[in-house]
């Protein structure tokens, strides 16, 4: 099995006297799609923006490529090949699919003062880039503002893979989505694995986690019960696991195995 | 774009008429308003409105409030607001005429000084938006009214006791830069047309346009530059993404912060750029210049598809604005109808705008 890509030891972290993860351990390998799970208030959000260098952990260690880093920015770690796509999913409604796609990285043609914007590669790159994720866009300068939730996250995904991100965080992409919008990000997911790309799919849907899931790391109450492969584990026990097993058992029989 | 041979279409997407391209672009709406305008005064106004002489009577109001417009117009497009910039135009016009009348500078000097000293106070400006992270409009109204009395103040230190600076046409007399920021353009060219008979001439064989007044050409430059900026350049996109939603443009990369007070200083700029025209061809500087030019800027970038907003909107559009805002404070002057009409025209025009824009910005962003 290939080296992680990325790999985070023992992170704590704390705020003030409140400690919102107390040693939490995960990698991802290239070509995985490494599920994050837990419930609200689990810790999953604070993790994720210690891996994408918002924040810095308290104690811990991470290693990218093998190497020991400590990423002194957001900016920083993305220029290393970490890519965050979060739920707000940074795009301008108003603006064309094209140059949201090259926001803050327009590619130009031309020197000195005649360095301009190169709409035409603009638009063509993100055609076939959308196209090679399975969206055919009316055109590229179709505002952002006209698709629909899932493929705004599948612009998002392509964006985030075409800047070469080896390691792509997506936080609860499939959260806000319908049923037909979810099956589609999670067919986006799958092609972007199949790149070589890490995907850490953070979600507390376990059936849509399941569904793409290659390994499983359910976080709870600032802790991690442990790394399970797909075979190892049932969704079942995966629910179990995120809700503290016991309460949800309790709570399970009220609702006569609904959740 | 190319289209796309491939049998991979959507089904569930209609192809796209022209007419509907069209509606979507932002300046449509100034455009046809230009039109309308036009055919109105053609049906009410003296025929003279539209000969050359005409025109240039038109253009040359629109050209100036043009200036303020499409700086007005790319600020808005960044998520801003400028009101400070007609109280900007007076004191830029006391600094550029404190420079040629009581230091004696000359226009190689004086005109640099001023822009510069506009340029600071616009970067001040943005500095207080985007640290305060106070609302732009709270900001530059404070600023107006800042200017306008540092202006009063200003003039009376330096005239002894008037608002009003005088001597400004003997100082800078024969000075080389003279021809580039006031008078008229090409002037042996319109002789040269009068001579063969293709302009309207005075009896003595003199050319009743004497030739285009240099706003005219600076207002035409700065709107093309302006869209070619939006348009087709990196910082274009940046000006739409910092307007569209500042935090995920920020978190993309974009240099929001600079962006916007990149938009600021060239707001106070243009205003300075007028203040130096207007001062040069009056001869005289005065605390009053510029009054209300701020609204007038904002409501012609509005007619031209700017949304309030921001993110969306277009120079060109503001240029057509600034054309309508010409056309109907002088037509009016064209026909019987009394000219203080002007005003609710100006009003009802703005309602309008903003009703039409939003419109637009829902087909744009296919919100139902």
């Amino acid at each position: 099995m290939a080296d992680p890509i990325i790999r985070m030891e023992n992170i704590t972290k704390h705020f003030g006297n409140v400690i919102a993860l107390a040693g939490v351990s995960f990698d991802v390998r290239p070509g995985e799609c490494h599920c994050l799970l837990g419930d609200n208030g689990a810790g999953k959000s604070t993790f994720i923006k210690i891996m994408s260098g918002v924040l810095k952990p308290s104690s811990g260690e991470i290693f990218f490529e093998g190497k020991p880093l400590s990423f002194a920015s957001p900016r920083a770690a993305m220029e290393a090949g970490i890519a965050t796509v979060y739920q707000d999913l940074a795009m301008i409604p108003l603006m064309s699919v094209a140059r949201n796609f090259f926001m803050g990285r327009e590619p130009t043609k031309g020197r000195g003062l005649f360095k301009r914007f190169d709409a035409a590669l603009a638009t063509e790159v993100t055609t076939r880039e959308m196209r090679a994720m399975g969206i055919n866009l009316r055109g590229a300068d179709q505002a952002v503002g006209t698709l629909s939730g899932g493929e705004r996250q599948t612009v998002a995904i392509a964006r985030a893979v075409h800047f070469g991100a080896k390691v792509l965080i997506l936080d609860e992409p499939t959260s806000a989505l319908g049923v037909r919008q979810t099956s589609n990000v999670l067919a986006t997911i799958d092609k972007v694995r199949k790149q070589g790309v890490g995907v850490v799919f953070i979600s507390h849907n376990v059936r849509h986690a399941m569904a793409v899931g290659d390994r499983f790391t359910v976080l709870n109450r600032g802790r991690t019960l442990g790394t399970a492969s797909r075979n190892e584990i049932t969704s079942e026990e995966l629910q179990d696991m995120m809700a503290g097993g016991l309460e949800l058992a309790k709570l399970e029989g009220s609702l006569s195995g609904t959740v | 774009m190319a289209v796309d041979a491939n049998n991979d279409v959507d089904e569930r997407v209609k192809a796209e008429s022209f007419v509907a391209r069209l509606l979507k672009r932002p300046e449509l709406g100034a455009i046809a308003g230009v039109i309308l305008i036009t055919i109105f005064f053609m049906l009410t106004a003296d025929a003279s409105m539209f000969t050359l002489s005409g025109v240039m009577n038109f253009m040359s109001p629109a050209a100036q409030l043009g200036i303020l417009a499409i700086a007005a117009s790319m600020l808005m497009i960044g998520g801003e607001f400028d009101l400070s910039i007609g109280s900007m135009v007076a004191f830029a016009g006391m600094i550029f005429g404190g420079c040629v009348v009581n230091l004696g500078l000359p226009l190689v000097l004086a005109i640099p000084t001023t822009l510069a000293f506009a340029a600071l106070v616009g970067a001040a400006n943005g500095q207080t938006v985007i640290r305060t992270g106070l609302p732009s409009f709270i900001v530059t109204l404070a600023l107006l009214f800042i200017l306008r009395g540092l202006s009063l103040v200003g003039l009376k230190w330096l005239t002894g006791g008037s608002t009003q600076l005088r001597g400004i046409r003997d100082a800078v007399e024969g000075d080389f830069l003279t021809p580039f920021f006031s008078g008229d353009a090409f002037p042996g060219l319109f002789a040269w047309m009068a001579a063969n008979g293709w302009v309207e001439t005075f009896s003595n064989g003199s050319p009743k346009v004497p030739g285009i007044p240099v706003e005219i050409l600076w207002f035409v430059v700065l709107a093309i530059a302006a869209t070619y900026v939006l348009l087709r350049t990196p910082a274009g996109n940046w000006i739409f993404a910092a307007g569209g939603d500042a935090n995920a443009a920020s978190n993309s990369g974009v240099p929001v912060r600079k962006v916007k007070i990149a938009l600021f200083m060239l707001t106070a700029t243009c205003a300075a750029l007028l203040a130096i025209m207007q001062v040069l061809d009056a001869g005289s500087t005065d605390a009053r210049r510029g009054f209300q030019k701020e609204f007038e800027a904002i409501i012609a970038a509005v007619i031209g598809g700017c949304l309030l907003t921001g993110g969306y909107g277009s120079a060109i559009g503001a240029f057509f604005g600034a054309i309508i805002f010409g056309m109907v404070v002088i037509g009016l002057t064209y026909t019987g109808i009394d000219q203080d009409w002007f005003q609710v025209f100006l009003g009802s025009m703005l309602l309008l705008a903003v009703i039409f824009n939003n419109i637009i910005r829902k087909r744009v962003t296919g919100e139902r």
